[in-house]
């Protein structure tokens, strides 16, 4: 009997297997998950990026809650978010923006075109404080507590599912 | 119409499929002739089906026929007619279509020149043939139609990926496929012989041509895509570990294994059970293979659009497949003959050293590759597994079986004299301290392995030849009866030599690579000249070049030594308006020993470029090994022994008991 | 639709593999050590927009910024494991291609040797197994005494 088992022992390491390829089927490789949640928010201080603005800088993130957009003019993806954005900001979530490797001119055109949701953008011009948060791609969209802690990193563009399902009620639940 | 006829086509082969699958295996449990006998003109008609479609595909492909999907999207008209052709299975749709030609191919060649084969047998294993191809065909008929028309066609197509218009490239792709595709071969071998219960010499010996065709196109086909990596990546690199290479070679480890271990089945009647097993896994592999390639599950440069449903299907054609046939192994395998005994001393204690160490590199690249998806599907964290982890595993297992690779021929079977071996061995022993003296003398500050490693490669290629020179009795008899041994030694002895040695040269070329390579980054302006490893290099100028879909810059540089002229190289860098993309292409130069290697960068503006130069050491080895084992591979292929047909099984006089499982 | 997705995803991610030069000279650092540790470290960091590549293979304009951030970190005096530890804390262990050493990775390390020291195992006790059925068992003392005395007794 004892012999039996060995040689089903390939069938069984096999059905393992193909139950990993199955989960793997609806998961995304690429996906890198944000080191950040749970810690501070980055120290860091950006320039404003339009005229009589103040910039972005770490103390601005903290004592409410907050959600911190990358974004850049050269982005087809954030073209795509943006009307999600304006109507994030209308119903009043404080939405700051982080212009991401862009040229100041370019994002003010794109900002004028399409509308500005943003209370505060700061200008990240060489990308030096996006790779303190931790961003490898554009756009993505960042939740912070009053605390000025990370609570969530959404990659990629927002989407109705991610704001109904997870940024609101997060936004809801941290308020409090 | 050509590409309806041709879609046609497969859907007659999956009809013929599904009768080859069901009819012979019914025939063969019944002993009834007729059905049996259905199973070779199906498995041929399938091939001729199977090819009208792949005509068909490639005539709308010559054609420019852009009212066919697939050619709308990966062609165009102004692309050169060689990568119009190759196109055909630049993408997934067509390079299924080549899939499913190279099975029904290999079944077409046990049904034509298998006739030495028992009916029973050969009706079995070309209907489990049939049955992948039947999942193969569904697979293709109905997520990934290579003839579907889009209607209305485009004017003009999208193009191929400029870095598929290549000639290593473009003809890589085929050499795979024959590689791991024709590993189904044995798969069915095993399957069939667990169907029928028995396994024994004559098995061995029917599987293993089909076995070592196979294996040496993958062998090929790898060395191709490795080949094609170094010219045209632009810094010399040629291997990933990238999931899609070690898709292709863990079965070529585990094909590796498996020509070793039949060797023991049928000379000794011994591993029996490993070897159907071996079998089965060596073409799962190549299954699991093409799942991750085309199912987005893992990240790959090489990996062809994806698209969960085919994911799905894919993975269902693995369960049945895979999973069915180890199924059978479980309740099949406890039944057949154990095996004979060996002195841990032995010729078949090397070769089940030999499968011990290279199904355990196989099975450590699978690990390594499936980790991070298996740790993400468990709920753990989001690791990387990359090429340093590999290169740690891999070496330290390879490292042991390339040693005993030189004794084990001089090992006799059941029970051997090691230190006798090795003491005929004398002379790869010092040809391995020479080279490693050697190295140090010219590398003085070279890392250790890679010195030991080069004596180990001097090991390899001079121990496989020592054993030649042993059975000739080369030095210690007369010419004239060395001559004689030599004229009548088997082919497999001599393919077996050089396959050894082919390693050897690859090894060699390898750490030389790792160790030695010599790199230079910098701006040049024209007329200045750099020194790289002993030689000087001049940019001459750089001036404009157009082709047929591209324009482009080429750079002309000089090299020489010591005031001699030694090579002119022209690198490029080239931008395709059609696909948007640039291309460089490397300029090779090679001296043999060594290749020099030049790519031209973008310009800084002020008359300046950026140029890489690589002073590549023992480069082109590591292709000339890979050459000589297949060459080796097809002289061992040619032995008349498999030709002329193997013997017929033993028939026991009536009357004799006979052991469980007979 | 999902085809021409698929399809322009391929070519967006072929553009990124695309062979264009990756280190540039001008990132290069002045001291030839410094140089070596920056590109031997690159070669074990993930560029994160590629396909498995190194930052030191690709050419996406986030493998710069990193092989420049890299070079920065260690003229500021990191050592490789600080300099390391800086892009790990931002970007999560998914950056390492040498994956680390921890419980979670135990297995992944493990097994190489756990397959060959199992392997060969299990080769041992199969032969062991095969000698003795193959083999008659020898007789006990008890056993020798009764065949001696039988071989004594019996006879003419």
């Amino acid at each position: 009997m004892r012999r039996r088992l060995i040689f089903v022992l390939p069938a069984l390491v096999f059905l393992a297997l193909a139950a990993a390829f199955y989960a793997g089927l609806d998961r995304d490789p690429q996906l890198v998950p944000s080191a950040l949640i749970g810690k501070p928010v980055p120290q860091f201080a950006l320039p404003a990026l339009l005229d009589g603005n103040d910039g972005l800088k770490t103390a601005d993130l903290k004592g409410k809650v907050v959600l911190v957009n990358v974004f850049a003019s050269w982005c087809v993806p954030c073209r795509a978010e943006h009307p999600l954005l304006m109507r994030l900001a209308k119903e009043g979530v404080e939405l700051d923006g982080i212009n991401y490797k862009d040229k100041p001119e370019d994002a003010k055109l794109w900002l004028t075109n399409l509308g500005d949701p943003y209370k505060r953008i700061g200008c990240d011009l060489e990308g030096t404080v996006g790779i303190d948060w931790g961003v490898y791609g554009v756009p993505e969209t960042f939740v912070i507590d009053r605390a000025g802690t990370i609570r969530f990193k959404q990659v990629g563009p927002l989407t109705p599912d991610v704001i109904n399902d997870t940024i609101v009620p997060l936004v809801r639940k941290l308020s409090k | 119409m050509i590409a309806e006829i041709g879609h046609f086509a497969l859907a007659l082969a999956l009809c013929v499929a599904l009768v080859q699958a069901s009819v012979p295996l019914s025939g063969a449990a019944r002993g009834n002739g007729a059905l049996m006998a259905l199973a070779r003109p199906a498995a041929q008609a399938q091939f001729v089906l199977v090819l009208i479609a792949f005509l068909a595909l490639m005539y709308a492909f010559a054609s420019s026929d852009f009212s066919v999907f697939v050619v709308a999207e990966n062609s165009h008209s102004t692309m050169p007619l060689v990568y119009k052709l190759a196109g055909v299975w630049g993408n997934h749709e067509g390079s299924m279509v080549l899939w499913v030609l190279i099975l029904t191919l290999f079944g077409a060649g046990v049904a034509t020149f298998g006739g030495n084969l028992p009916p029973t047998l050969q009706a079995r294993v070309l209907s489990v043939q049939a049955m992948i191809g039947a999942g193969f065909f569904a697979f293709i008929l109905f997520t990934s139609d290579p003839l579907a028309r889009v209607l209305p066609p485009p004017a003009d197509g999208r193009g191929l990926n400029p870095l598929l218009q290549d000639p290593g490239l473009a003809s890589h792709p085929p050499m795979l496929y024959l590689g791991y595709v024709g590993f189904s071969m044995a798969f069915s071998f095993a399957v069939a012989a667990l169907i029928e219960g028995r396994v024994d010499a004559a098995w061995a010996r029917w599987v293993r041509p089909w076995t070592l065709a196979a294996w040496c196109a993958l062998t090929l086909g790898i060395a191709m895509g490795s080949w094609w990596a170094y010219y045209t990546l632009g810094w010399g690199g040629f291997w990933f570990w990238d999931p899609v290479e070690n898709a292709s070679f863990m079965p070529w480890l585990a094909g590796t294994a498996l020509l070793h271990s039949a060797i023991v089945v049928e000379k000794r009647d011994a591993l029996k059970s490993w070897t159907i097993l071996l079998a089965i896994l060596t073409f799962s592999l190549s299954l699991i293979g093409t799942f991750l390639v085309r199912s987005g599950v893992l990240t790959s440069v090489h990996a062809f659009a994806t698209d969960p449903r085919r994911g799905v299907f894919i993975l269902l054609l693995l369960v049945v497949a895979i999973g069915g046939s180890l199924l059978l192994y479980a309740l099949r395998a406890p039944a057949l003959q154990p095996s004979g005994l060996f002195a841990p001393v032995s010729r078949e204690a090397a070769l089940v050293l030999n499968n011990l160490l290279l199904a355990s590199a196989a099975a450590t690249v699978l690990i390594g590759t499936l980790y991070p998806l298996f740790l993400d599907a468990i709920g753990g964290p989001k690791i990387s597994v990359g090429a340093p982890y590999f290169n740690l595993t891999f070496t330290p297992l390879m490292a042991p079986l390339l040693l005993a690779v030189v004794v084990g021929p001089f090992l006799t079977w059941k029970r051997a004299d090691l230190l006798g071996a090795l003491q005929r061995l004398w002379v790869a022993a010092l040809a391995a301290l020479a080279a490693a003296l050697i190295t140090l003398y010219l590398h003085s500050g070279g890392p250790l392995l890679a010195v030991l490693g080069m004596g180990l490669a001097a090991w390899l290629v001079v121990g496989a030849f020592v054993e030649l020179a042993e059975r000739i009795k080369l030095l210690r008899a007369p010419w004239r009866e060395s001559w004689q041994r030599a004229r009548n030694l088997p082919r497999a002895n001599y393919g077996m030599a050089f396959a050894h040695a082919g390693l050897g040269f690859t090894l060699a070329g390898i750490i030389a690579m790792t160790a030695w390579k010599v790199e230079l980054i910098q701006v040049m302006h024209p007329g200045e000249t750099v020194p790289l490893a002993g030689l000087s290099v001049r940019l001459d100028r750089v001036e404009p070049h157009m082709g047929p879909n591209f324009e482009g810059r080429r750079a002309a540089f000089t090299v020489s030594r010591d005031g001699r002229f030694v090579a002119a190289v022209f690198p490029e860098k080239r931008n395709f308006p059609v696909a948007g993309q640039d291309t460089t292409e490397t300029a090779i130069h090679t001296l043999g020993i060594a290749d020099i290697y030049a790519v031209l960068g973008d310009s800084d503006g002020k008359g300046g470029w950026t140029v890489r130069l690589y002073y590549n050491p023992l480069a082109p080895f590591i292709w000339f090994g890979a050459v000589v084992m297949v060459f080796g591979g097809l002289i061992s292929l040619s032995d008349r022994r498999y030709r002329v047909g193997a013997p017929a099984r033993r028939r026991l006089p009536a009357g004799v008991a006979t052991a469980p499982g007979d | 639709m999902m085809r021409l997705l698929a399809f322009q995803l391929v070519v967006l991610l072929a553009l990124l593999a695309s062979p264009v030069l990756a280190v540039q000279p001008s990132e290069m650092l002045a001291d030839p050590k410094l140089e070596a540790r920056a590109r031997s470290i690159s070669e074990e960091l993930r560029c994160l927009v590629c396909q498995n590549q190194s930052i030191d293979e690709s050419d996406a304009d986030l493998a710069h910024d990193l092989r420049v951030l890299l070079r920065a970190r260690l003229l500021a005096g990191d050592s490789d494991a600080q300099a390391i530890k800086y892009i790990v804390d931002r970007y999560g262990q998914f950056v390492l291609l040498k994956p680390p050493v921890e419980p979670a990775t135990y297995a992944l390390w493990l097994s190489p040797l756990l397959l060959v020291l199992f392997g060969a195992a299990g080769i041992a006790v199969y032969l062991r197994r095969r000698r003795a059925q193959l083999e008659p068992a020898a007789l006990s003392a008890a056993e020798e005494a009764e065949l001696k005395r039988l071989i004594e007794e019996g006879g003419p």
